[in-house]
């Protein structure tokens, strides 16, 4: 059997907002998956080391300050460089839409936006996520 | 016979609740009030226990102050945003602020990048503040901050500011929201711990008391609680719980309740269940009023009534059709105005996406002209007192929230309740159980998870280009080159030693913005000796 997909769900930046992150957290913990939440104010460096240590599949970001043009990038960017570009980054927050095609280009492999089911979060990550081979 | 009736005409739902999942009876009757005596429980408008009103004429003698919370980019970009309000006639200022700016983090520091300006003003210093309020006169303004734990070094950047102007301090009228605890419950832009960060709170309170007298120098606020997820009468509950925490703080300072009491203002959410949202504003009055007369023995009126200011509800609106958001506004900004509000914000359309636009701006600030000059509900005070079902509501949202008051006291209080993470879980539950009653369509939103479209015209949004982040660090090192270092290494030295002792830190800040020491600066050299406060991280 497979063992339990591994999921840091962070929040980068100094956005306060963590409602959505929770809510996240609850539900893909519910689903089943091994859920890591580093808390608030992660810088990339932080979230990095997080998601080194525990040693998880897919990192999930949530902003909501419109700070994802340059954070989710940086982590992307950071995570190649310790090795980590197998890891699957996904986000979500307040995002403009426009805003969507670059964020994919930099590697942010799906953006969630507000409204989303958490169910079709869940289903995406069963769908996209493949626990990495360590 | 009722039963007999309710078989007959069949209900569509098993059970109908509110949004915060209170049951809803068919029908109220003079049963539903039993015990009820309207001369205890409602009084005059303006008397105690001020359930009917704060006032005895309210919007007949003044409406409403018209305050859109505004703040994007350099303070010139806001600065100008600030004019284009007054002259479309908004009748009070509010600033927002960027994160690094609510987390006393300078625009040049790495923790900001990204974030400049972008979800509120960015200010570094007193010289961005003499920006942001250029050619507003504030001695007419009133002006409130939404700033918090830095909320003391704002707030000597905004009498200095005043100073210049030639402005006395003891005409300056405004608020500063200055709301550790909820800080801690909700907005989580802490940066000390809850004790340290308590003292800086009173230190304010008790500064404005002598110096700055007319200014309302807290903003106990419900506003992040709810948006946080919690329940209306979780609202109700912890912000004036968090009320009661500081009179107690203030009162062990040796200040008067009859005094400082009528100073302090709150600060409510306008959420989508319309009479629910009405019955919260005004079981807040008479429960205010009780607990300041009976708990903390005032004898003042001034003192029992509470003032609030009331924003619709940001998460309430929707990304998806966001023209709908206009009326889930008008709706809310209704609620809050039939509840009495002193003050109002009305949020704009596009918020889920971005900033809002001028355009959308403008429509949200119509939407309270209407209500107040076309809808005629602002002729008569309290027009919902007597009825059977908002008296039974509101005596039942006074009963909640006494009940969270008993489970508070016999934790040690709000600071205690806090660390135990007491209010933040009762937050995090109630917005887990509303997503998963909107996921399974117990609750509808209409056009998230019902009345649905495929595909959406994107709106223009308003949009702050990272050219901002760099102008902003640009200018302040400019500024920085300038300074004296050594009045201002003075000025910061004092206030570190001025921190070990319980002295007031007012007047410590204050020098130290004079000598344009930058926000971080001065919260650094606060941090050296209040430590920092980290998030514990629960979910």
């Amino acid at each position: 059997m497979e063992r339990k997909l591994r999921i840091l769900v962070a929040k980068p930046g100094l956005d306060g907002h963590d409602r959505g992150a929770k809510i996240i957290a609850r539900a893909l913990r519910d689903a089943g998956f091994e859920v890591i939440y580093t808390g608030l104010h992660q810088t990339p460096d932080m979230i990095v080391d997080a998601a080194l240590q525990e040693d998880v599949d897919c990192v999930s970001m949530s902003i909501l300050s419109g700070a994802h043009n340059y954070l989710f990038p940086e982590v992307v960017k950071m995570l190649k460089e310790k090795g980590m570009g197998d890891v699957t980054v996904i986000g979500g927050g307040i995002i403009p839409a426009e805003d969507i095609p670059a964020l994919k280009k930099a590697g942010v492999k799906e953006i969630f936006l507000p409204g989303t089911d958490t169910r079709d979060v869940v289903k995406w990550i069963n769908e996209n996520v493949k626990p990495r081979k360590i | 016979m009722a039963k007999e009736n309710s078989k007959e005409f069949k209900e569509r739902l098993p059970e109908f609740t509110t949004l915060s999942s209170r049951p809803i009876e068919r029908l109220y009757t003079p049963e539903s009030l039993k015990g009820f005596e309207p001369k205890t429980a409602l009084g005059e408008p303006g008397e105690f226990p001020f359930t009917r009103g704060a006032y005895p004429n309210m919007y007949r003698g003044r409406l409403w102050t018209m305050r859109q919370f505004a703040g994007f980019g350099t303070a010139a970009d806001t600065n100008e945003r600030f004019h284009y309000l007054l002259k479309q006639g908004q009748t009070g200022l509010s600033t927002a602020f960027d994160f690094p700016t609510l987390m006393g983090v300078d625009s040049e520091n790495p923790r900001a990048r990204g974030e400049v300006g972008v979800c509120g003003v960015a200010i570094d210093s007193l010289k961005d503040m003499e920006t942001l309020f250029g050619g507003i006169p504030l001695g007419e303004v009133s002006t409130s901050m939404t700033i918090n734990s830095p909320a003391t070094v704002l707030f000597a950047m905004y009498l200095e500011v005043a100073v210049k102007q030639g402005v006395p301090l003891n005409t300056l009228n405004g608020t500063v929201q200055n709301d550790c605890l909820k800080d801690f419950i909700a907005q989580k832009t802490w940066i000390y711990p809850p004790v340290p960060a308590m003292r800086l709170s009173c230190d304010l309170i008790e500064y404005a008391a002598t110096e700055v007298p007319k200014w309302h120098p807290v903003s106990i606020s419900g506003y992040h609680i709810r948006e946080a997820g919690s329940t209306a009468a979780q609202e109700l509950a912890f912000t004036l719980r968090d009320g009661i925490e500081y009179v107690e703080a203030c009162v062990k300072r040796g200040l008067k309740v009859d005094e400082f009491g009528p100073k302090l203002s709150f600060f409510f959410n306008a959420h989508s269940d319309f009479f629910e949202e009405i019955a919260k504003y005004r079981a807040a009055r008479r429960i205010w009023a009780r607990t300041m007369k009976e708990r903390f023995g005032a004898t003042n009126p001034e003192a029992m009534r509470i003032k609030f200011h009331t924003q619709t509800a940001g998460c309430s609106l929707t990304a998806q059709q966001p023209m709908n958001n206009v009326v889930r506004t008008t709706l809310q900004a209704l609620s809050g105005v039939l509840g009495g509000t002193q003050s109002l914000h009305t949020n704009s359309l596009d918020e889920t996406l971005a900033l809002p636009t001028e355009e959308s701006v403008r429509i949200a600030l119509r939407t309270q002209q209407i209500i107040a000059h076309e809808s005629g509900v602002a002729n008569t005070v309290d027009p919902f007192a007597g009825s059977y079902f908002v008296e039974a509501l509101t005596n039942a949202m006074e009963k909640e929230a006494e009940d969270y008051f008993s489970k508070i006291d016999a934790m040690g209080g709000m600071l205690r309740a806090i660390e135990t993470g007491f209010p933040q879980r009762e937050i995090i539950d109630a917005a887990f159980k509303y997503q998963r009653q909107v996921e399974t369509k117990e609750k509808i939103i209409v056009g998230v998870n019902d009345f649905t479209v495929a595909d959406e015209p994107p709106l223009e949004t308003l949009r702050v280009g990272p050219e901002v982040e760099v102008r902003q660090v640009q200018a302040t090192r400019e500024m920085k080159a300038k300074r004296s270092e050594k009045t201002l290494k003075a000025a910061l030295s004092d206030l570190r030693e001025a921190s070990k002792t319980p002295k007031n830190l007012i007047p410590f800040i204050r020098n130290a913005v004079r000598e344009y020491a930058t926000l971080g600066e001065i919260v650094d050299t606060m941090k050296e000796e209040f430590g920092v406060y980290k998030d514990p991280g629960h979910y």
